[in-house]
């Protein structure tokens, strides 16, 4: 742990002050709270929302895990981890089920995450609405009113001229049955995951100021109709490593002539398989 | 008998011009109200004083809703107000860009309302677009056609169909035949005539064509300068017109 | 086994950065450049990295500038991020710019002004030739200086203010408050002095954390369980909100300004977090949008109402002491533009103004800054907002570079999960396509046969699996 900051970089004032913020949104699920977010020793853009909120609640008991698309060694999450090494000297792990806290950027881990879990997102654009109304001023009025007619004629659209709903990512969700919610750009293939999961799921924007929560056990259902129902993607493959049949899988291009393998994102959850299944695991 | 909409005192200024000026009136079920005057005389600023787009100075406003409880609309929550203003309400635009989406299918136009009260079954709000389609004569295989490719009339009737596919009870509707051909006026003014009679709409229609009024209003109310200058029955106010200003606008629009 | 580059890893990261320091020290043979160099020669970049940077310490914005290899949004950056650990003591009292030790006062729009006016030092009228002479480096010129002007000087716009045709006084509160606040960025970089006792209170911090993060944790659950009852309160009081907004009652004056540094910007926003927001904002995305007024993008007819720069002293008051003590003293730019106003129905016709004030000598983005704060004006005057400067929400929204780099650079991030999930979406649309048009059509395209003759089928990988 490096001397002349404070545990977790942020002073005690200003964590406190997000934790305020953190204990709104989880009082209010799926809506946005502003909250005063400060320039990070890391752009704006990479992560410094999910940053700020892992740092308002990470403790020295804490055992810290960020993922990047899924993975534990992409250079951003190794970055991420190296910053709260420095900053805190908390342990950190790649395991899902060893982790208290897990950072991610676009993937929830394929292992069903615990009580007592917290995850962070990082949330590059928090407003759901941001496509269909540019203005702040009248999304919030949005919000307030829950005036979500003109999401699903976007969805109507999508049908209309494609048979289905044409959004891949980052697919928008209604939080208690209230509140619309960017889930993050994870794949909808996530989205199921974050339905009365047992952990507390925390969501940080950073340049945008905005901080959203799911808290436990609370009801979190995709955007659909009730004769085009929400449905996740599926691969017709399998992972190369693990033989995983039903997890996210990345398609890496191996050769020149375009010839294509599937390996599972979530490189714990691969390594976890390949490891009870005697095979040679895919992070080696 | 109990009105649908009762007018009171309305009164909105900009600065030192009253554009409202005391304006009261009662409108009531199944009732066509046309407010007629020029440019400037205030018609349009009561229209969307009504319809709670701009704030009013004072005066009361008060609504009897399908379940018959009397609203004050100047006091209710905007919550509610969007509520009635996309269920029992209905404003019909005078450019139908401003009432439609035009980068959106007819269909998603006419669906909107529908979504936006909770429909969530594809098909059925299919089903029910294409049925308006009819309703207002638009071809169903131009369901999913965008509004920009479409006609000014056939927009103005689109817009038309957006606004009733949730059965409202009262649409406000400014001067919903303005910039169109005569011909094709003409058509619009018989369907929106024959729809205000089938679906048993009440209607605050403005508009400054004497020709429109004589066609579908039952009462009509003349303005100038942010006041009523006279009103009654059409036929009686138009036939024997006692103010100097409704005189005049009759005179100047004698043939019919 | 096949190459899988999903390998990112630590030591690549350590790698570059040590590439970088090497390639940023340059030839070694090259004597180092000294912070006093960068202060002293370099020393317009230096004020722009501390306006941007929102931190005045000219010596930390020249280590910025060494650090980051002479790019100067880096270097901003790196002086934000470095405030973040900063804490506050005190808030300074409002710059008072009448008694500024002015190098350089210029009015455009009277011919001669009480006080002056003085040139100062500035390209306007410098020939823009290369001077071939500065290669040889020997340099050092003696100029005549006037003795410093202490005395107070009060404001050219004063003088249309007395006969009634300038905005306001309520409008000159709020410029107070801008001032106030450019005075709190200075005065954060006393806090820096206080370091040594933070260090001190750090390990008494720590054990206050842990029990912190315990403590925010209980409350979290207990917070789930209430959360219904309080979404429902919550849904009431965001409704009234939205009914009725009145307008503020408060006296202007009496408004404790907005802390951009401490709030986060919401909208609609009022002038003072539009100025903070502005004095802090990118100088080339502020120039654009001031020229963009100037061609017709908005126009509002400025003139250069006075420009002055000079020093001026930060003052604050802390309440145990019970009067005022200067902590520094620290050079600005402060533009006030006049504008023509036409009136409208409860306003006669009259000038109307635009402020700007930068730490620091910036005056490119001082007057820029002016131009854009008119611009920004027109709701509360009743014009149209028609243009991109005077639409709040696009430039108070895109105009810090710190967020502006971030998120235009994190592109270079890895977004395979997104690109996947669209690929696979695309594909699936293909195929849809496909079915609906072509329907039976029994020949497979090339990329099909070599995917389906080169990888294993879900079939034939459970087999594999179950030997």
């Amino acid at each position: 742990m490096i001397s002349g900051f404070n545990f977790a970089y942020l002073d005690e004032q200003t964590k406190r002050s997000i934790r305020r913020s953190l204990l709104k949104a989880v009082a209010i699920p799926g809506h946005q709270i502003p909250f005063s977010s400060r320039e990070m020793p890391m752009s704006y853009g990479w992560g410094t929302g999910g940053i700020q909120v892992t740092a308002a609640v990470i403790g020295q008991t804490d055992v810290l895990k960020v993922i990047d698309q899924g993975a534990d060694d992409t250079t951003n999450a190794v970055n991420i981890r190296r910053f709260f090494q420095k900053v805190c000297g908390v342990e950190t792990t790649e395991q899902t089920t060893a982790a208290t806290l897990i950072q991610t950027r676009h993937r929830i881990p394929e292992t069903p995450l615990q009580a007592g879990q917290i995850i962070v997102y990082q949330v590059p654009i928090p407003e759901p609405l941001r496509w269909i109304e540019s203005s702040e001023v009248e999304t919030r009025k949005m919000h307030a009113l829950a005036d979500y007619g003109s999401m699903y004629v976007k969805l109507y659209e999508d049908i209309t001229h494609y048979g289905h709903i044409a959004t891949a990512y980052d697919y928008p969700v209604m939080v208690h049955g209230r509140y619309m919610m960017r889930p993050s750009p994870i794949p909808r293939f996530d989205n199921p995951k974050m339905h009365l999961s047992p952990a507390l799921q925390l969501f940080g924007a950073g340049r945008e100021k905005r901080i959203y929560a799911v808290p436990p056990y609370t009801s979190v259902k995709s955007l659909d109709f009730e004769d085009h129902p929400f449905a996740v993607e599926k691969w017709e493959r399998i992972c190369e490593f693990c033989g995983s049949t039903d997890s996210f899988l990345d398609e890496v291009v191996v050769s020149d002539q375009g010839d294509r393998l599937w390996i599972c994102s979530d490189t714990d959850y691969c390594h976890q398989r390949s490891l009870s299944q005697n095979l040679s695991p895919q992070s080696s | 008998m109990i009105p649908l909409l009762s007018v009171q005192n309305l009164c909105k200024s900009y600065g030192a011009i009253m554009a409202c000026d005391r304006i009261s009136f009662d409108l009531y079920p199944g009732q066509v109200l046309g407010i007629i005057g020029e440019s400037g005389s205030g018609k349009s600023t009561l229209l969307q004083g009504i319809a709670g787009q701009l704030p009013l100075d004072q005066g009361q406003l008060l609504y009897w809703d399908g379940q018959g409880q009397v609203l004050d609309l100047r006091t209710i929550r905007e919550s509610h107000r969007r509520i009635l203003m996309r269920t029992e309400w209905g404003f019909v635009q005078q450019n139908p860009r401003d009432g439609l989406r035009m980068d959106v299918t007819a269909g998603a136009n006419i669906g909107e309302r529908l979504m936006n009260v909770g429909d969530r079954h594809y098909g059925k709000i299919r089903t029910t677009a294409a049925e308006w389609l009819d309703q207002v004569e638009i071809p169903g295989d131009r369901i999913d056609g965008l509004p920009s490719n479409f006609s000014g009339g056939m927009q103005q009737r689109l817009q038309l169909a957006r606004v009733l596919v949730t059965q409202p009870r009262l649409v406000l509707m400014d001067e919903p035949t303005g910039g169109l051909d005569v011909s094709v006026q003409a058509k619009l003014l018989d369907l929106i005539r024959s729809l205000v009679r089938t679906l048993h709409l009440s209607v605050i229609l403005v508009t400054h064509d004497i020709g429109v009024v004589r066609l579908l209003a039952h009462r009509l109310m003349v303005m100038q300068n942010g006041q009523v200058v006279e009103q009654g029955l059409t036929d009686q106010v138009l036939d024997d017109p006692h103010h100097p200003y409704t005189q005049q606008l009759v005179s100047a629009t004698l043939t019919p | 086994m096949a190459y899988v580059a999903v390998k990112g890893g630590e030591t690549a990261i350590q790698n570059a950065e040590t590439l970088l320091k090497a390639w940023r020290r340059g030839d070694p043979q090259v004597p180092e450049l000294t912070l006093d160099q960068i202060t002293q020669q370099l020393s317009l970049g230096v004020n722009r990295v501390m306006c941007e940077g929102s931190l005045y310490d000219p010596e930390l914005a020249a280590l910025a500038i060494k650090q980051s290899w002479g790019d100067l949004v880096e270097a901003i950056f790196l002086l934000r991020a470095y405030r973040t650990t900063l804490p506050r003591f005190y808030n300074s009292q409002p710059l008072d710019t009448q008694q500024m030790n002015l190098q350089r006062r210029i009015s455009a729009i009277f011919k001669d002004v009480p006080g002056g006016q003085a040139l100062g030092a500035t390209y306007d009228y410098v020939h823009r030739l290369l001077d071939f002479k500065l290669m040889a480096e020997s340099e050092a010129p003696v100029a005549l200086e006037a003795e410093p002007n202490r005395a107070a000087m009060p404001h050219v716009m004063e003088l249309l203010r007395q006969e009634g045709l300038i905005q306001s006084v309520a409008e000159k509160s709020v410029e107070k408050l801008a001032r106030k606040s450019a005075g709190e960025s200075a005065g954060e970089s006393a806090e820096k002095f206080a370091e040594n006792a933070v260090e001190a209170a750090q390990e008494s911090v720590e054990k206050a954390t842990e029990k912190a993060v315990k403590a925010t944790q209980g409350s979290v659950e207990r917070a789930t369980e209430d959360t219904v009852k309080a979404t429902e309160d919550i849904e009431e009081t965001t409704g009234e909100t939205i009914k009725d907004t009145p307008e503020p009652a408060v006296e202007e004056a009496d408004r404790q300004p907005f802390d951009l540094t401490r709030q986060p910007l919401s909208l609609p926003a009022e002038r003072d977090a539009r100025l903070q927001n502005l004095s802090r904002a990118d100088e080339g995305f502020l120039l654009g949008m001031a020229y963009s007024t100037q061609r017709g993008y908005g126009n509002n007819h400025p003139f250069a109402g006075e420009i002055r720069v000079g020093q001026v002293e930060v003052l604050i008051a802390p309440e145990e002491l019970g009067f005022e003590v200067a902590i520094a003293e620290i050079s600005i730019t402060e533009v006030q533009m006049v504008n023509q106003f036409k009136g409208n129905k409860v306003q006669p016709p009259q000038f109307t103004q635009g402020y700007g004030l930068t730490l620091g000598y910036n005056e490119r983005k001082a007057m820029s800054m002016a131009l854009v704060d008119r611009a920004l004006q027109a709701k509360e005057l009743g014009e149209a907002v028609a243009n991109p400067a005077q639409d709040e929400e696009f430039v108070l929204s895109h105009s810090d570079n710190v967020e502006a780099q971030g998120f235009v650079q994190h592109l270079k991030l890895p977004h395979y999960i997104d690109f996947q999930a669209e690929l696979n979406l695309v594909r699936q649309l293909r195929q849809t396509g496909r079915e609906e048009t072509v329907d039976d059509t029994v020949e497979p395209t090339r990329a099909e046969t070599k995917n389906g003759t080169r990888n294993k089928t879900m079939d034939e990988a459970r087999n594999e699996n179950e030997e």
